[in-house]
Formats: structure tokens, sequence, C-alpha cells
């Protein structure tokens, strides 16, 4: 069944035939399909990674109008994977990189941009207009908030996410089956991973996952048999490994958005949900010129890297024992109680991290996070080191 | 029992990149509580401080999610998969300074 009714579908004028010819040619689409994708309106959510493809793949297939959510700039570091975006659009936003590459590649496309974050404040009312959402963001308070929006307004949000090389998609539809709450109640706390472990990216995985989600939407407009979409099915990928597999999603009664006595009735403070406006309890700090005294006043510290191997071979922390930050609690033996410790990572996070999970498996001796990590090391005291 | 656990990327710093590993269990917990003795960094990310599952990991045995079954009693055969599937949320930051990974690629600074 097609989201889109019957009585909104548009006629194609001539012009509009060849392009859309092999669509037109398959009878799952046909000229009917290919009036509903006209009419339809789909909001992309982040012109990144997932987005890419999202927008650049429905702009071809013909959906009459696209919208495009994005508050950021092109940045060098998009290009490796973020392939709506060129060398030229560095420096832009990507909602107005993003608008030109979708005309240049189909005119007919009404491009509606907004350069702006999603927030609970002004979710609703951009949402509202859609008939489908592609949540293309990076965070979980953006996830959480997406999905309460596409709940409350009936709107099926085709999910998809990845980490490394890992991917993951479904279709969210509560009027259909589970939302994102009923196959995760809450994120991760902040300082756990996955929520921040190291980041990376293997590029060409967004472009799978976003074009999977580009399928899923083209399926929910032109309509297919129950059981042929993603809902209900979570759809999980290894790019190294190059495997899928799927689980089954099912529905919670008891969600707190979309089950039998929802709770959660309007938009929440995101922020203050996925915990990210708690400070962090207790935790000492200290810079790299704090640190970088201590060192030359022969005060007795050890230092501890807990960095992967292979960003030590960027560079290794001079003096400092390499521990990566999965392994400090099995090697806790190794460090000395009696000795202040000082936790070391690119950007002051893992650490953090390690002198957590240290201090709750019964670590005894004194714990400070260098602040910033070796980014802000590199930046403060030694310059000839790289930031990476 | 002898069952494969399938560990996920996001945890597998903690495996020594591992993708999957061997146990022994009889139900879910069994063999989740055994891979996570054999790797005690891990702990912390699977279970909360009263113990329980946290909310951000979903535990499959074969395509079920425990959950919709017996919870962590749920049964496992010999020689069957018990998957563990994090939330995980990458694609592109749109929140400004969520604070929520300083490390992603994707974020501005
Ligand atoms: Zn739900």
């Amino acid at each position: 069944m097609s989201i889109i009714s019957d009585r909104r579908l548009v006629a194609l004028d001539n012009s509009e035939i060849p392009r859309y010819s092999r669509h037109l040619l398959l009878p799952e689409v046909g000229p009917e399909g290919q009036q509903r994708l006209k009419a339809a309106k789909v909001l992309i959510v982040g012109a990144g990674g997932l987005g890419a493809p999202l927008a650049l793949y429905l702009a071809a297939a013909g959906v009459g109008t696209i919208g495009v959510v994005d508050h950021d700039l092109v940045e060098a570091s998009n290009l490796q994977r973020q392939v709506i975006h060129s060398t030229r659009d560095i420096d832009r936003p990507k909602t107005e990189s993003a608008k030109d590459r979708i005309r240049g590649l189909n005119p007919l496309v009404n491009v509606v941009t907004y350069n702006v974050a999603l927030t609970a404040g002004n979710a609703m009312d951009i949402l509202h207009d859609y008939d489908v959402v592609a949540d293309g963001t990076d965070n979980y308070q953006t996830r959480y908030l997406v999905n309460d929006a596409c709940v409350l307004l009936d709107i099926p949000n085709v999910y998809g996410s990845i980490f490394q090389f890992e991917g993951q998609a479904t279709v969210f539809h509560a009027a259909d089956g589970p939302c994102y709450r009923c196959l995760y109640p809450a994120p991760p706390p902040p300082g756990l991973v996955p929520s921040c472990a190291e980041g990376g990216v293997v590029g060409v995985l967004p472009g799978i996952v976003g074009t999977i989600q580009a399928c899923e939407v083209i399926k929910l407009i032109v309509g297919v048999g129950e059981g042929q979409g993603l809902t209900g099915r979570l759809l999980l990928f290894d790019a190294w490994r190059m495997k899928f597999r799927e689980v089954k999603l099912e529905k919670d009664p008891a969600c707190p958005v979309c089950g039998e006595n929802p709770v959660i009735n309007e938009l929440i403070d995101y922020e203050q949900f996925c915990g990210l406006t708690q400070p962090d309890e207790g935790m000492d700090g200290i810079t790299p010129l704090e640190l970088k005294a201590r060192l030359d006043k022969e005060d007795p510290l050890q230092l501890v890297d807990v960095r992967e191997q292979h960003e030590r071979n960027v560079f290794a922390f001079e003096g400092a024992k390499p521990v990566p930050f999965g392994q400090v609690v099995r090697r806790m033996d190794e460090l000395d109680p009696h000795t202040e410790a000082v936790f070391i990572c690119k950007v002051g996070r893992r650490s953090a991290l390690a002198i957590r999970a240290l201090r709750e498996a019964g670590y005894a001796g004194r714990m400070l996070n260098l602040l910033g990590g070796t980014n802000a090391w590199a930046r403060d005291v030694d310059n000839s080191l790289p930031q990476y | 029992m002898a069952v494969t656990i399938l560990i996920p990327t996001a945890l597998r710093a903690f495996t020594d990149r591992k993708a999957e590993v061997e146990v022994e269990g009889r139900t879910a917990g069994e063999a989740v509580a055994a891979f996570a003795g054999a790797y005690p960094d891990i702990r912390h990310h699977l279970y909360d401080d009263a113990g329980s599952l946290r909310s951000f990991i979903n535990i499959y045995v074969g395509e079920k999610n425990v959950k919709d079954a017996s919870g962590l009693e749920t049964p496992v055969r010999d020689g069957e998969t018990v998957m563990i599937v994090p939330a995980i949320a990458g694609g592109k930051a749109l929140v400004r300074d969520s604070g929520a990974c300083p490390d992603d690629t994707g974020r501005r600074p």
C-alpha cells in the first residue's frame, strides 16, 4: 500500500516520460508509481554521509519535493563520503550545496532547504508537511527527536545509522510497527561506547546504508506488499566482512511514545534525555600546560596513553605507558595506585571513559584526565606534534 | 552449551578487535555473562550499576530479540549464535556542541 493517496496523483507531462522510462517499464512502479513519486514530499534530516545518497537517488527517482535540514558547512573531511558535496563547496552551507546538486541532477524537483539545527522547538513545524522522513543524523538526541516527532505526526521514519564499518537500517512507522524507542528505550549515557569511541568511518558505508534508506523511501511511496518493506525488520550490515543479517523488530506495548499508554505526548528536552546536560561528576582534569609544568619539576607521575596502536603510530606520547582504553580494567594490575596517573587520549573523552571504568572496577589510585588530549598537548605544549 | 557471541564493531575495542567468540551458557544471560567475564572491560558497557542489561543494548538469539522471548532467561541451543546489537548513531552531526562525541569525524570543532 502506498502512503500517497490516489487523489494526490499528478499527471506526468510528456517531457518527464523519457527521464523516468526505466521506472515506467517496471510493473511495480509504472506511470502510477511515478505519479506518486511526483506527488510525494520527503524530508532528509542531515545532508551528510547518509543524506548524500538519499538526496541524489530520491532526486533522480523523481520525488516531487525534497526537504533538506542541515546547519553545517561543508568541510574537507566530509568529502571522503558525503558525495553530494564537491571540493568547490568547502565552507558553503551543506543545504545550499545539496540544493545545487539536486537541481543539476533533476530540475523538476522542488527543493526546500532548512539551514538550521533540528530542535524540539522547530521539528513539528518542519516535519508536519512531509509524507516520509529519512533520518541521516549522527547523534542520539536528534534520533529520539525525529522518532518522537514522526510518531506524534504519524509519519514513517526511514532509519539508517552507521558506526565505523557497520550499519543498521529499518523503517519505523508506529501505525504499522515499532518505533525507535521500542527498539532502544534510552540512548547510551555520554562516555559509554558506542556514544563515544574513536571516530572514523569507511567512506562507502554511508553510501550503502543511505541507498538502502532511499530504496525504502521509494517503496513506501510507490507502495509494496506486506512484508516487502523493512518495517518490523532491522537490517544489519558489516561492510568489512560483507555480511548482511536481519533480525525481527517488535512493537513494545509499553513503549512510552507509541505503546498502549503513551506518556510522551509532546516533544521533550532531548539534550537532558540523552544526559548531555549533566556535568561530569568529580573527575579531575589537568591541562597540557599544567602537565608540562609538573613533568618539568619531575613530579612522580605515571602517564597512561589509552589510544589505539594505529594512533600511537601517528606519534607516541613520550614517557607514557600504552594501555588501549578497552583493556584498562583487565590490565589494572600494571598501574601503581600509589603514584598519580594521568590518562591520555586524542581529545580527552576515551581517557575519561578509562578513568570511570577503573574507578568502578575499584582502582584506588588518584587519576587525572589530560584535558583536550594529545590534540591540546600538540596545540599548547609541543607544536612539533600533529593534531589528527 | 557452546554458543557463538557476535560482537558489534562498537564493542570490539574491548575484545582485541575480535568479531566473535565462543562461550558456554544455557541461556542468553549466561552466555553474555560468560562473555563479559572473559573481557571485564566490557562489563560496564553492557550492564548498569544494578546489573541489568543497558537499554541501548539488545541481545538476539538467532533472529529473535530476547526482550520478545524470555529475556536473559531465553534458552540457547548448542551451536546457536547470540548477537549483541547496540544503538549506533553515526551519519552526520546535526546538533552542535552536543558533547556526545568530539572524536566523531563528521563534527565541526
Ligand atoms: Zn515505540
